[in-house]
């Protein structure tokens, strides 16, 4: 067992945990933090995606050690401090991007970490920036809408709702 | 003017606060106290006897409470099949026993030979490494074709073949059907395969089972469509419990697609695990696992002939299929080929003359069931498909010969055994027309080559039987199931209303769509009404959410039973306002006498209700709850006409989907923007059938695409924006809402349209290429076009 400390969404934390605790276990498991979900077992399906001192990682192909002494950054820790949705949330909500919500805490990491490094991204970018996240539900459809819209861009000559 | 609440309106989701927040509550957030882990060690050969399976070594390893195999489940039953079909010569399909953990042999990889019980799921895991089994490995049958031979290696030896029925709908006179094909101007042949899929819902199946043995009351919490389905096939065909001793609840699901319809093995193995070791149990299928053991979809080899008058009338068609059934009948698997198939043989066309044959064939490999459509997509498939090939054969227009073949009147008697209530093909062909902007198709198809890209037009249409079912039509169709669903309508003194329903929500929203009609309905805000869902403790026994069924067929309940709210207030009102009933009125939360301005606001009737101080005591029961069954008089019949525009690299085979439209036809609708985004996910799905998806088995009955590094799912860069027209409406004539359903249409509708494209393009490009098998992937086009 070895002991790791990070700070999770501004708290710190820490715990025992084996070699082999994968981080998004270490969240899940240890830290009750839920929202982080498991899809897939080969590090393709996103849902589990997490900021690691400010850069976008699927927490399944992360130890726990590995993140000893981050920052780390969940969908539990996104909301603005009054607890409303941020920008990124709000826009998946108002064009409906999401349904069953497995995917969502993922795509919304993996969109925030995309806004950051390229504010003002084309639909064909965000396209090719979520080919690690999979959605089973919408198609994508509404989620690069909701993405474009989040930046700040008119999103509504993009089909008819 | 769009509306802003109640029917009609695109109320933002109030469900996606807590998907969004990480707030949701999906079966593998539960954790219950003292839990021990499953791991169940799978079977890594497709067929194989097992002469001997020694657990000792492993139930000494640390941390293993237990181990179990086939032989500590022999005193209960198998796995159901709830469908009975009956065969062309009258007799019931062969059913073979399913068992929870495999007896005798094994059937396909994955099946389940021990499962154990540990501390933590690593040393469940660890423990498993030390089952020492001896397996015989048998020869295995994957190819359906082979299968089906005589002779051919028997997946269960008590069978007389692996043929589990051979069926026929429609004409059963094979001489009139070959009278008609003789006669015909022009037949139009077909060979196709439609692809086996995995339906890979985002969360992969869990179980968390606890039974208390102060009460002897069972709790298994589950990823389900349908909780009390499982409850009933679990306790009354499974494990033999009394189902007042059992609470199944399926919290949020991250998505179902049909694959989490059915009763699965896991589930009756926690159950029964959490009593036999007395700790509750958990079991996270990983992903690897899923594509093992999760029912797979459609895998159908079908031959369709389509014979056509010298005016190019459609006077004929006959199918010839073989649908893979797997190793065992999942709960609903011989339904899908049958009649949620042979039944939409149909279309949209008048066709008179129609004979449907398919033969069930059990193989060695994973179960298949219903995914998103569920024979419907198979259906739509090979005739959207032929009728494209016959167009282009002839000579005509595609969209012209369909047109012409348009059943226009309804209602409309098919000749495989449905009754279409309303619809107007032409209708919504002219929206997908406008909306498509078919006419501009030859400008963009010159763009493209001047790029050196060839460009294809697809289009088709496709009908579906939904709000599954009325339950005296599919009971005399072999049915074991009642297809009705309930509703409880519960207000509180204040006013606010909770509604408990049968349907389940893993993605459709039914919590912010369902509220919106009895919102309206009241006359009161959306945000005093919630909807409860997913838990047998705590609803009506109600049948879940597949077929697209929830709003026709639950939602009917619960409108009926917002019927009865609202004619015992109007008696509360009455009683209040000294007024006779029949002069109530109930608009805008106030129930109001005609021609008087005498009113009593709902909130007022809601708290007399339960004060009952001035309450018509001798008349009516305090209180104000009400239930509902609703058990639909027919299908209900969407319908709608879809168009792709591809680019195919002629360099590389490569094909990039430029345009997808769709114009569907679902009736009245409650809330467009969750529409809307029903269609986008079902397209997403049919160009993932349509241009990546396979699940592969190898001659010996391997799994080759068991993880998403080998079975191609749709990514964001693989599907463009969607189009999609819903303002053709024609509503179901026989629901109070006048809907039709929309969960599958996408995926039904879809890939004919991508492929139809395909060829096109390939077309244009001088091949004559008529037709690619599904995926049509670069390698297959580039073969194509090459061969």
């Amino acid at each position: 067992m070895a002991q790791v400390s990070m700070t999770v969404n501004g708290k710190s934390v820490s715990g025992d945990v084996e070699g082999r605790t994968l981080l998004s276990s270490f969240l899940r498991d240890h830290l009750s933090l839920t929202g982080t979900h498991v899809g897939c077992d080969t590090g393709q399906c996103g849902a589990c995606v997490v900021h690691v001192n400010g850069e976008s990682v699927k927490s399944c192909n992360m130890l726990a050690v590995e993140a000893d002494g981050a920052e780390v950054g969940t969908i539990e820790g996104q909301a603005n401090p009054d607890g409303s949705l941020n920008v990124i949330q709000q826009a998946f909500q108002e064009h409906h991007g999401l349904q069953c919500g497995f995917c969502t805490p993922g795509m919304v990491m993996s969109a925030a970490a995309l806004l950051k490094e390229n504010p003002k991204p084309t639909e064909a970018e965000i396209r090719e920036y979520l080919e690690g996240n999979i959605c089973r539900c919408t198609g994508y459809h509404n989620i690069v809408k909701a993405i474009m819209a989040a930046s700040g861009q008119d999103v509504g000559a993009i089909a008819a709702e | 003017m769009p509306k802003d609440s109640g029917i009609g309106a695109s109320s933002k989701r109030r469900e996606d606060v807590r998907f969004l927040t990480g707030a949701g509550n999906y079966t593998d957030d539960i954790n219950i106290h003292g839990q021990a882990y499953v791991y169940f060690l799978r079977s890594d050969i497709a067929h194989g006897r097992i002469n001997s399976i020694d657990t000792a070594d492993a139930e000494a390893m640390p941390g293993v409470v237990r181990v179990f195999t086939g032989a500590d489940f022999e005193g209960v039953g198998g796995m159901p099949c709830g469908w009975q079909v009956t065969d062309r010569h009258g007799q019931p399909m062969q059913e073979p026993p399913h068992p929870i953990l495999a007896q005798g042999k094994v059937r396909h990889v994955g099946d389940p030979i021990a499962a154990v019980v540990a501390d933590s799921l690593e040393q469940a895991r660890d423990a498993a490494e030390a089952i020492a089994f001896d397996i015989e490995e048998l020869p295995a049958v994957v190819d359906m074709r082979e299968a089906a031979k005589g002779g051919a290696t028997k997946v269960h030896d008590d069978l007389t073949s692996n043929i589990c029925y051979d069926w026929v709908l429609g004409e059963t006179d094979d001489a009139k059907v070959d009278e008609v094909f003789q006669n015909a101007a022009h037949v139009t042949t077909l060979e196709l395969t439609n692809n086996r899929l995995v339906a890979n819902p985002m969360e992969p199946r869990v179980c968390v089972a606890e039974y208390s043995r102060g009460t002897d009351e069972y709790t298994l919490y589950t990823t389900s469509q349908n909780p009390h389905v499982i409850r009933l096939l679990m306790c009354a065909f499974v494990l033999g419990l009394p189902e007042h001793k059992v609470r199944v609840v399926a919290p949020d699901v991250g998505g179902g697609f049909g694959t989490k319809i059915f009763h699965y093995a896991e589930e009756a193995f926690c159950t029964f695990a959490a009593k036999a070791c007395n700790r509750p149990v958990k079991w996270t299928a990983s992903r690897s696992e899923a594509f093992m053991s999760d029912a797979q979809g459609r895998d159908h080899v079908t031959k369709i002939e389509l014979a056509l008058d010298s005016d190019n009338n459609f006077v004929g068609l006959r199918t010839d299929t073989l649908a893979n059934m797997g190793a065992y009948l999942s709960t609903f698997s011989s339904s899908v080929p049958t009649w949620l198939h042979g039944t939409l043989m149909a279309g949209n066309y008048k066709t008179p003359v129609i004979q449907v044959n398919v033969k069930a064939i059990f193989t060695n490999t994973v179960p298949v069931d219903a995914y998103r459509g569920a024979g419907r997509p198979e259906a739509t498939f090979q005739l959207e498909r032929v009728i494209d090939k016959a167009a282009r054969e002839l000579g005509v227009d595609p969209i012209k010969l369909r047109r012409q073949n348009f059943i226009t009147e309804f209602p409309y008697d098919t000749p495989v055994a449905l009754t279409y209530d309303t619809g107007d093909y032409n209708g919504t062909m002219d929206k997908l027309e406008a909306a498509a902007d078919i006419a501009g198709f030859p400008a963009r198809r010159a763009e493209s080559e001047a790029r050196g890209k060839l460009r294809g037009l697809g289009v088709n249409c496709y009908i579906e039987a939904c709000g599954i079912a009325p339950s005296n039509i599919v009971g005399m169709l072999g049915a074991r199931a009642g297809l009705y669903d309930a509703a409880t309508v519960r207000v509180n003194a204040t006013g606010t209303i909770s509604v408990m329903v049968g349907a389940h929500s893993h993605g459709q929203g039914h919590e912010t769509a369902f509220p919106q009609v009895v919102a309206e309905m009241i006359g009161i805000d959306e945000s005093m009404v919630e909807i409860v869902h997913g838990d047998t403790s705590k609803i009506p026994f109600g049948m879940g959410t597949y077929g697209s069924r929830s709003l026709a067929v639950c939602g009917s309940a619960m409108v009926r039973a917002t019927e009865k709210i609202i004619n015992k207030a109007k008696k509360i009102a009455a009683h209040l306002l000294e007024a006779s009933e029949a002069d109530i009125e109930l608009k805008d939360g106030q129930f109001t006498v005609a021609g008087t301005d005498k009113s009593v606001a709902w909130g007022d009737v809601t708290l007399t209700a339960y004060v009952p101080h001035n309450f018509p005591l001798e008349d009516i029961e305090p209180g104000l709850e009400e239930t509902a069954f609703y058990d639909p008089a027919n299908f209900t019949f969407p319908a709608g006409a879809y168009a792709c525009e591809v680019e195919v690299d002629p360099e590389t085979g490569k094909v990039t989907i430029e345009r997808f439209t769709a114009a569907d036809d679902f009736g009245n609708i409650v809330n467009p923007m969750i529409v809307d985004g029903q269609v986008h996910g079902g397209i997403g799905q049919g160009i993932g059938q349509a241009l990546l998806e396979n699940c592969v088995y190898d001659e010996n009955g391997q799994l080759l695409s068991a993880s998403y590094m080998d079975y191609a799912m749709p990514r964001a860069d693989d599907v463009p924006f969607y189009t999609v027209d819903h303002s053709s409406q024609t509503p179901c004539t026989h629901n109070p809402l006048g809907v039709k359903g929309c969960g599958e249409a996408g995926a039904i509708g879809s890939p004919p349209a991508v492929v139809n494209a395909v060829i096109d393009a390939l077309q244009s490009g001088g091949k004559t290429v008529d037709h690619i098998d599904m995926p049509v992937s670069p390698s297959r086009v580039w073969a194509a076009m090459n061969g």
